[in-house]
């Protein structure tokens, strides 16, 4: 009885923590190509990992029904070592994470380095040239570069340009285009993510940290993620969404934040120089 | 005695007077320097609490409870009171309540305490739980939820997982090795009333202003040294429990060096011994780094250094370097111990010698050594030189080899053995499923696209869990039923310990289980309050966890009625043949009227006539058994 428990119970375990693990549990994918790559190798991981799993609780169960005291049967074997075995699985489990490094290295570059843009990317791209570009994607081309920095409980993001354009909260991305960002923060470490989008990086204060994605023409839409760093009292609440565009409608919504900043300045300005004339201080 | 005598003997209220005296005198001197330099305002009540409270308090209790009376005595040229060995032994409870430099008092000492720190920070996992439970904010405010799991988690590493096992080997290690105490019974209680100060601070902290330290057991720079005075209770307490972590360590170290019964050589130690050998080597070596990171962080809070500002020559990612040097083979010191149980358990409970013995000691070597080379993958997110991530991946990856000797060994001996399923095999048996899986989820973590992906998230509260509960709490639990005969000579009731066992062992996985999932899909961990798609498995998980928070009440039940009314138990109920199973249960207060010697390996089990240790010179075992290990063929099949 306690045996078919067990059976059952561990059936339950497989099935809850390893079974389930179909489409609807691996991560997320499909935003950018990077998310993609973690996806597959988390898949590949995944099987390695259930086939061993099997064998370890299969020898268990094996041995649990086959050798309980209570159902009588031989004395306990005299084994004291298998100098063979023992190398054999010293051996194998080496080799196992071996195979698992290798294939890691392969998707990790993959994974590090941008893509350069497609060719349905944002066209005209001198108003966002970029001079701090460290890191030029493989192949040439060019790409966005994006600042984000993280504060108690905000994100801001700074778009290249010499005219000042910024959003806060939401940032907005032309499709077909390597976004590049570089991640800082003001105060304490905060973790810039966008599960669909992959690539977590934490924002440090005094440090500034590389990642990219690059999400396809055709899957324009908002991208939604969070802070992922413990970043005080209100670390829950600070979301970020990144709201993906056709490079077309990215390039005047950029021409209009512009204006719209611009605009913004000038009346703060004003407004100052009133305040100032009518003796009142800041 | 009278009110005066008692103020002057070793004691509670003597603890409560120096508490008393050095508070002040503390204070007294925040506000006289403070009063010196002529600033503003006199009563700085933080640097009051810091230094009055924090610092010096603690050691007036110590001096006070009489800790250090043999050693003031001896260093002021006072005659010491000759060891008449009246402090050995408990007659009574309160006997347990005293400074005593027994090893089998202390070690019951701090399985209590620890249980009693077990049972806030697990009260606190079902607070969190309830919160949890659905979207929103039901129970508590955010910040308090912040210091819910950050006082959960330091409580459950420092004042539970840590020191429990110290207690467990404490009573068990020299009885096993044949040693009438430790090698330094002073110290051994000093470390043991350490231990209560580091988790009163960290209870405490909640009733400061501000609330509790709030920034996870981890406590981040710069988020800690910037938060409210609660995280001054953790950076401080942080030292007591190392201090005493580190002491308690050397003691094992220098008795089990030095203690062993003749013909104990180091290859004839049960597999128990060998695994707090490991450990206290970890320890001493690992321990002194969080102390290092936690006086860092001190000092910014405190006298205005700039360790980690970045403006001022800082450096905010040398405090994680710092920090997981330390606490990564911190996770090997909250293991290997465990690892030591189950070995015999698992021997004694399969009547089989322990498959492969010398692997089983090299791998635990083998883990100390790689544990020191795998703490920056914690940090594959932060930004650190990229270089490095995959080095790290690689021993991360290489950490599985010895261990999975090791899972491997365990199965080896189960095979074609004689299994009895008493509650200890049955924690055992769960633990090497659990911690299976724990390791594999490591792996996963191992290999950097993944891990970026579920760094700080439910994934990770799953991993360690696994790892943690799964392992070392299933290992604890096999151990404390596996020596409660031996500690109080009372039988547990198997009954109830079945109960307990399959309460957990499923439970546990509905409960951590799911966590996996959520995980991967992108719930991060450590917030109050999350989106709308994750609230069916979260409400699944707190239901789980509420049952498997009560399972513990079957355990409490079950220890302290046995212990109050249980059958006596015989000195050797489970026929094992480590040493400690030789002599009376509970053990004479001297443990043995007779050192023994040591005659063979500890696990010959099947072979007629074998055994470890005999206690007469005259009569040697008949047969000669082999040094364990080895495939050494068996004399007999």
């Amino acid at each position: 009885m306690l045996l078919a428990a067990l059976a059952a119970s561990l059936l339950v375990a497989l099935v809850v923590a390893q079974g389930a693990f179909a489409d609807a549990f691996t991560p997320e994918s499909g935003g950018s190509q990077q998310a993609d790559d973690i996806d597959t190798l988390y898949k590949i991981t995944l099987y390695v990992a259930i086939v061993i799993f099997l064998i370890v609780e299969g020898t268990l169960i094996w041995s649990l029904t086959r050798h309980r005291h209570r159902r009588g049967g031989p004395e306990a074997a005299q084994i004291r070592g298998n100098t063979p075995l023992e190398l054999g699985w010293t051996v194998g489990a080496a080799l196992i994470l071996v195979v698992l490094t290798v294939i890691t290295f392969v998707y990790l570059d993959d994974i590090k380095n941008p893509p350069p843009s497609g060719p349905d990317g944002l066209a005209s791209q001198a108003q966002f040239a970029s001079l701090d570009q460290p890191n030029p994607p493989a192949g040439g081309g060019q790409t966005l570069n994006i600042v984000v920095s993280g504060r108690q409980y905000v994100w801001r993001y700074d778009y290249p340009g010499d005219e000042p354009l910024y959003s806060f909260y939401e940032m907005v991305v032309p499709t077909g285009t390597t976004v590049t960002l570089d991640v800082k923060a003001a105060d304490v470490i905060h973790s810039w993510w966008i599960p669909k989008l992959g690539g977590k990086v934490d924002g440090v204060p005094g440090h500034v940290n590389k990642t990219w994605f690059k999400i396809p023409r055709g899957r324009e839409g908002v991208y939604r993620g969070q802070c992922a760093e413990l970043c005080g009292a209100n670390h829950a609440d600070m979301r970020a969404e990144v709201r993906a565009v056709t490079p077309e409608e990215f390039t005047s919504w950029a021409d209009r934040t512009r204006t719209d900043i611009q605009q913004a300045g000038q009346d703060l300005a004003k407004q100052r120089e009133r305040r100032l004339r009518e003796g009142e201080t800041d | 005695m009278t009110f005066a005598q008692r103020l002057t003997a070793p004691g509670w209220y003597r603890a409560a007077l120096g508490t008393a005296l050095m508070f002040a005198f503390g204070g007294a001197l925040v506000v006289g320097v403070r009063a010196l330099y002529g600033w503003d305002p006199l009563f700085n009540w933080d640097a009051i609490i810091t230094v009055g409270a924090l610092i010096a308090a603690p050691f007036g209790y110590l001096v006070g409870i009489g800790c250090f009376d043999y050693w003031f005595y001896w260093a002021s040229g006072r005659p010491t009171r000759p060891e008449d060995h009246s402090g050995h032994g408990a007659r009574s409870w309160k006997d347990y309540f005293r400074v005593n430099t027994d090893h089998k008092v202390i070690g019951i000492q701090y399985i209590v305490t620890t249980m009693f720190f077990f049972i806030a920070g697990g009260l606190m996992a079902m607070l969190m739980r309830a919160e949890l439970a659905q979207p929103g904010t039901q129970f508590v405010d955010p910040n308090t939820f912040n210091g819910l799991f950050s006082v959960h988690a330091s409580l459950m590493i420092f004042l539970f997982i840590i020191p429990v096992f110290a207690g467990i080997a404490n009573f068990v290690i020299p009885l096993m090795i044949g040693a009438p105490d430790m090698a330094f019974p002073r110290l051994n209680a000093l470390s043991f009333w350490m231990l209560p100060i580091a988790g009163v601070m960290m209870l405490a902290s909640f009733f400061v202003e501000g609330g509790a330290f709030a920034t996870g057991w981890t406590a981040y720079a710069p988020l800690s040294t910037e938060t409210p005075l609660g995280q001054q209770f953790f950076t401080v307490g942080v030292q007591f429990a190392g201090a005493s972590s580190i002491a308690t360590a050397l003691n094992f170290l220098v008795t089990i060096i030095t203690m062993r019964a003749p013909g104990m050589t180091f290859w004839r130690m049960p597999l128990l011994v060998w695994a707090n050998f490991t450990t206290s080597l970890l320890v001493v070596i690992a321990t002194p780094f969080i102390a290092g990171s936690q006086f860092f962080v001190l000092l910014d809070r405190s006298l205005g250094t700039h360790f980690f500002t970045p403006g001022a020559g800082g450096d905010v990612l040398m405090y994680q370097h710092v920090f997981w040097f330390y606490s990564h083979p911190a996770v090997y010191i909250m293991m290997l111990p465990g690892f030591g149980i189950i070995s015999e358990v698992i021997s004694t409970n399969a009547r089989k010698p322990v498959f492969g013995y010398r692997m089983m000691a090299f791998s635990l070597v083998a883990i100390v050594i790689l544990g020191f080379t795998v703490w920056a993958h914690h940090m594959f997110v932060s930004g650190m030189f990229s270089w490095l991530r995959v080095p790290m991946m690689i021993t991360t990856m290489l950490i599985a080899v010895p261990t999975g000797i090791k899972i491997f060994s365990w199965l080896a001996t189960l095979w074609r053995g004689v299994i009895h399923l008493r509650t200890p095999m049955l924690f055992a048996l769960g633990f090497i499923t659990m911690f299976t899986l724990g390791g594999i989820s490591g792996i996963m973590l191992a290999v950097v696209p993944f891990d970026i992906h579920v760094s700080d998230t439910y994934f990770i509260v799953a991993h360690i869990h696994y790892v943690l509960f799964g392992g070392s709490v299933f290992t604890i639990f096999a151990g404390i039923y596996h020596w409660f005969p031996k500690m109080t000579g009372r039988m547990y009731d198997e009954t109830l310990g079945k109960l307990h066992f399959w309460l957990s062992f499923i439970f546990f996985n509905l409960t951590f289980g799911p966590m996996h999932l959520v995980g991967i899909d992108g719930m991060p961990r450590r917030v109050a309050d999350y989106a709308e798609q994750y609230a069916t498995w979260n409400a699944i998980i707190s239901i789980s966890a509420f049952i498997f928070g009560a399972s513990f009440l079957i355990f409490l039940y079950n220890m302290i009625a046995s212990w109050r009314h249980g059958p006596a138990a015989a000195a050797n109920p489970w026929r094992a043949h480590s040493i400690e199973w030789q002599v009376s249960s509970p053990p004479p207060i001297f443990n043995f009227d007779e050192i023994p010697t040591v005659v063979g390996g500890p696990y010959e089990y099947g072979t007629p006539g074998a055994v470890h240790a005999v206690f007469k010179e005259k009569a040697p075992a008949q047969v000669p058994a082999p040094a364990g290990g080895g495939g050494a063929p068996p004399p007999t099949e």
